[in-house]
């Protein structure tokens, strides 16, 4: 029996079984792989999509619960979304494994609150683990998307001073 | 009594990482003696090698990639391995990409550790010479090529962002030049560039080059390979270390939607499925029976206090070896008193806990090889992998991807979960690929954790208020002891480093420095800076409590123990640590201070910390860092702000627990790690320095917890002696 889903806005047939998570569809079925599986039990957010906007654990979410809803995946998000381009700019990923579901979390939470506070960046947050400790970049990553706003051109040729400036990093010495 | 040890002759006595690998080499069997050991770790090798050497591939169009011997899982390095080649290369830095070497000891061997591998924090250290000249003499090439062509003295001709020119207005891109470069013979000596001119290294622009890939969902992990005909398989292991399969009963297993495949092989039964979520369901409907004969049955309550007994001399059968022995001790046992301070210390197990749990994908047909994952040493995996099947470690073929994180968990001397994958592949058979997935509950439950550790301290201070007299045991269990490695003199080397050549013992006049490593049944690894794990806190917190019993400030009593020992570089990162966190903490914050060296890096911390319902928050943590020459600024941040993150999330959160010999810890419910809402604020200084570079990636990691514990110390007068801080009942 075949389900249909909406998935980054194209109506995808499925063959699973109802009760299958939604992540093992994306990722075995479905060949989309940038969704991440990280513990199984949503605890660290790795798996993260949005269903009609709203962002959720698809490890735990069976097919037959997403119904007509809409799917955003990473994928879906196009690789030039402010956030990614933020992402980018700041150098935030360093493994990279859980940043498909940082992204996604951050990305629902900016199309919600424009200018969200440190608070409101841990409460949105604080259910995606980054074990690399990438944590701060993700803090400035985000605020800096929410600073710059939808579409970006060209990388600024100040970013490199923003990027200090918002990190908290200071570069000296460097060998000379 | 022992004899007088001077640490540096235990320090050559002690086996090297080399030794290790090549006496595993050996074991392997079949293999004949008289090859060197790079010609014995890499027989049967195919790889090919380009006019430009291993390192370095130029496209037609001139586009420059560099090929990296070494693993990037996060680390950064391969940003800053191409930052080398590119510099000397003097390479159009925006284009060049980055491309993982293939399995090849003899071409690709990590030349501090010997074999192609990557750790102790040596990527970018051991890399430095061999890349430049790589990169000088791919230059030199182009250079020779265009004065032949152009009939113009060599000396006449500047590169810049890959283009040649010449005073008489010629140019040419490497593109131009390809095929007149690639036939100039390879020179064997070249000219490096001075420091003092290098554009690229040491600036703002080394950014890392995986950024994109990392943040689009492209980036290719061992989770995401997909292969034709491609297998998933899920393995049932026992419930405790060293227990064996007694039977198994399939029959439910099978008839799982989707599961092809149930049987046993060496480490446990493995189910094997067309999918993911099969795989599992068969696993769940299987019934297992284990031997546990012998299996280690003991809980950590049981294996603590065996260790803190022996810590305390009341085990007459622990064998202990020196690593530090210097003047007169004796008194020091019975002794009590003003001048006298004692502190013992508890570290529990850690789990490396990477958001990537173990995977690996491999296909066997006959004794041909594949694996595809993320190898962390290729040449262990080969060597493991050839065993199984039969065949020369050479022609065991790997493509190493990126792995979502490892700090130390990807490389061990039994391949654990790379071998399970090759026994599974070789069952199946035929070439057919089969993707190994370990959920997360498997890979905490597996093992190879940093080592319970107890050390027990007394020193004596003098009339001046340092130390005099310093006695020191550690007992843990040896990392190295489960490799295949020759017996050597003087203890394992991770159990101690940190303690041996601390400063602080430097600065003492008589040293009775011991570690005990009793065998215990739980698998253990090096875990991010190793040792230091649990020797940085020993020794930075210990320093504090001497501070605070000679009444002195305890950024004094390190500055006067770090003049008597010689270790200027203490004292730099300490100077520049504390003049950018300023003369005063953000009030409602108290400041601590740890220093330590590790991976030939120094790094300092001056971290701000108060207690909120019990639980100490961790707010700016300042840090300076000498780690020689900086590649990558950006980067070195980067892992400077991960490594404080990866520390603090053990010291204040990190335990794992066994119960009766089972681990009790599964997923992150229960083996709490760092948020977002918990990270401190990381700033990074670096000192500048003409050294050849060394460590970053790991020496981040051991200073945050030991520079908690002193801003507790300051805050609450209660020294610190069992981690984690925040503990929760098992």
């Amino acid at each position: 029996m075949a389900l249909t889903l909406d998935i980054n806005g194209k109506a995808t047939s499925v063959q699973a079984a109802p009760e299958t998570p939604l992540l093992w569809v994306l990722r075995d079925e479905l060949g989309m792989t940038g969704t991440k599986f990280g513990c199984g039990m949503a605890q660290c957010g790795a798996c993260t999509v949005h269903l009609d906007g709203q962002p959720i654990r698809s490890c735990v979410t069976p097919i037959a619960a997403v119904g007509a809803a809409k799917v955003t995946t990473i994928e879906g998000l196009g690789g030039q979304h402010p956030v990614q381009q933020a992402w980018v700019r700041h150098d935030v990923p360093q493994c990279g494994y859980c940043q498909s579901g940082q992204i996604m979390s951050a990305s629902a939470l900016l199309a919600q609150n424009k200018k969200p506070s440190d608070e409101d960046i841990d409460s949105a947050m604080a259910g995606n683990i980054c074990r690399c400790g990438a944590y701060q970049r993700i803090r400035a990553a985000i605020k800096d998307a929410a600073d710059f706003g939808p579409p970006l051109g060209e990388p600024h040729a100040d970013i490199d001073e923003a990027i200090v400036a918002a990190s908290g990093a200071t570069h000296h010495g460097a060998g000379r | 009594m022992n004899a007088p040890v001077n640490p540096a002759d235990l320090k050559s006595a002690q086996p090297s990482r080399r030794d290790v690998v090549v006496a595993s080499a050996l074991v392997g069997g079949s293999l004949l003696v008289g090859c060197s050991p790079a010609d014995l770790m890499s027989a049967g090798s195919k790889v090919e090698v380009g006019a430009f050497g291993p390192f370095i591939k130029i496209a037609p169009d001139g586009a420059v990639t560099v090929i990296s011997k070494h693993i990037e899982f996060g680390q950064g390095n391969h940003a800053g391995l191409a930052a080398i080649v590119a510099e000397e290369l003097d390479a159009d830095w925006t284009k060049v990409t980055v491309e993982q070497a293939p399995a090849n000891a003899k071409l690709y061997a990590n030349g501090s550790l010997g074999a192609q591998l990557t750790g102790g924090s040596s990527a970018i250290s051991n890399s430095w010479e061999q890349l430049r000249k790589a990169g000088a003499g791919a230059r030199a090439m182009f250079v020779q090529a265009a004065s032949n062509k152009w009939n113009v003295p060599v000396g006449e001709i500047t590169v810049k962002d890959s283009v040649l020119t010449h005073g008489s207005g010629k140019s040419a891109t490497f593109g131009d030049l390809l095929a007149d470069a690639a036939k100039v013979p390879a020179p064997s000596d070249v000219k490096l560039k001075d420091p003092k001119t290098f554009t690229l290294i040491g600036s703002d622009r080394v950014r890392r080059k995986d950024a994109q890939a990392k943040s689009d969902g492209t980036a290719r992990y061992t989770q995401d390979v997909r292969l034709p005909d491609m297998l998933t398989a899920v393995v049932a292991h026992p419930p405790r270390f060293g227990a064996k399969l007694k039977s198994f009963d399939a029959g439910e297993a099978k008839k799982v939607a989707g599961v092809v495949d149930v049987f046993e092989i060496p480490s446990g039964v493995a189910v094997v499925a067309q999918n993911t979520y099969a795989a599992r369901l068969g696993r769940e409907a299987l019934k297992v029976e284990w031997d546990e004969d012998k299996a280690e049955k003991r809980g950590t309550t049981a294996i603590a206090r065996q260790f803190h007994d022996i810590a305390a001399g009341k085990d007459a059968s622990a064998k202990w070896e020196p690593f530090d022995q210097r003047g007169d001790v004796s008194g020091l046992d019975a002794a009590k008193g003003a001048d006298i301070v004692e502190a013992t210390y508890e570290f529990p197990y850690l789990a490396h806990a990477t958001m990537e749990p173990m995977n690996c994908v491999a296909s066997v047909d006959g004794n041909k090889v594949k694996m595809v994952f993320g190898s962390q040493g290729q040449t262990l995996d080969q060597l493991n992998a050839a065993k199984i099947v039969g065949c020369l470690p050479g022609s065991v073929e790997i493509e190493t991807l990126f792995a979502g994180g490892s700090f130390g968990r990807r490389a061990n001397f039994q391949s654990d979960y790379a071998a399970e994958c090759v026994h599974i592949a070789k069952k199946v058979g035929k070439g057919r690929p089969v993707k190994l997935v370990w959920t997360r509950e498997d890979d905490m439950r597996a093992g190879y954790f940093r080592p319970l550790t107890v050390h027990a301290v007394k020193v004596r201070l003098g009339k001046d208020g340092y130390p005099a007299a310093w006695r020191h045991r550690i007992v843990s269990q040896s990392i190295m002891k489960g490799s295949p490695m020759p017996a050597g003199k003087g203890p394992d080397q991770t159990a101690v480093e940190g303690a041996a050549g601390s400063p602080y013992l430097k600065a003492t006049p008589a040293v009775d420095a011991q570690v005990a490593l009793p065998d215990i049944g739980v698998p253990v690894l090096w875990w991010r800076s190793v040792g230091a794990t649990h020797t940085a806190f020993v020794m930075e917190h210990t320093i504090d409590q001497l501070a605070a019993k000679a009444g002195k400030d305890p950024v004094e009593y390190r500055r006067a123990l770090y003049k008597k020992a010689g270790a200027d570089r203490h004292l730099a990162v300490l100077d520049l640590a504390l003049a950018k966190a300023g003369p005063s903490a953000t009030p409602g914050w108290t400041r601590g201070l740890a220093v330590h060296e590790s991976f030939g890096s120094v790094v300092a911390q001056v971290a701000e910390v108060k207690l909120e319902n019990g639980t100490p928050r961790v707010g700016r943590v300042v840090t300076a860092i000498d780690c020689g020459v900086a590649i990558s600024p950006d980067q070195i941040a980067a892992q400077m702000e991960g490594g404080t993150c990866y520390g603090l999330s053990a010291a204040l959160f990190g335990e794992i627990t066994l119960t009766d010999g089972q681990v009790d810890q599964s997923n992150f419910d229960r083996y709490r790690v760092l948020r977002i809402n918990e990270a401190p604020k990381v700033e990074t200084y670096i000192v500048p320095s003409g050294n050849p570079p060394s460590g970053v990636g790991e020496p981040g990691t051991p200073v945050i917890g030991p520079a908690v514990a002193n801003a507790l110390l300051a805050l609450t007068k209660t020294p610190t002696s069992r981690l984690p801080f925040v503990r929760s009942e098992a």
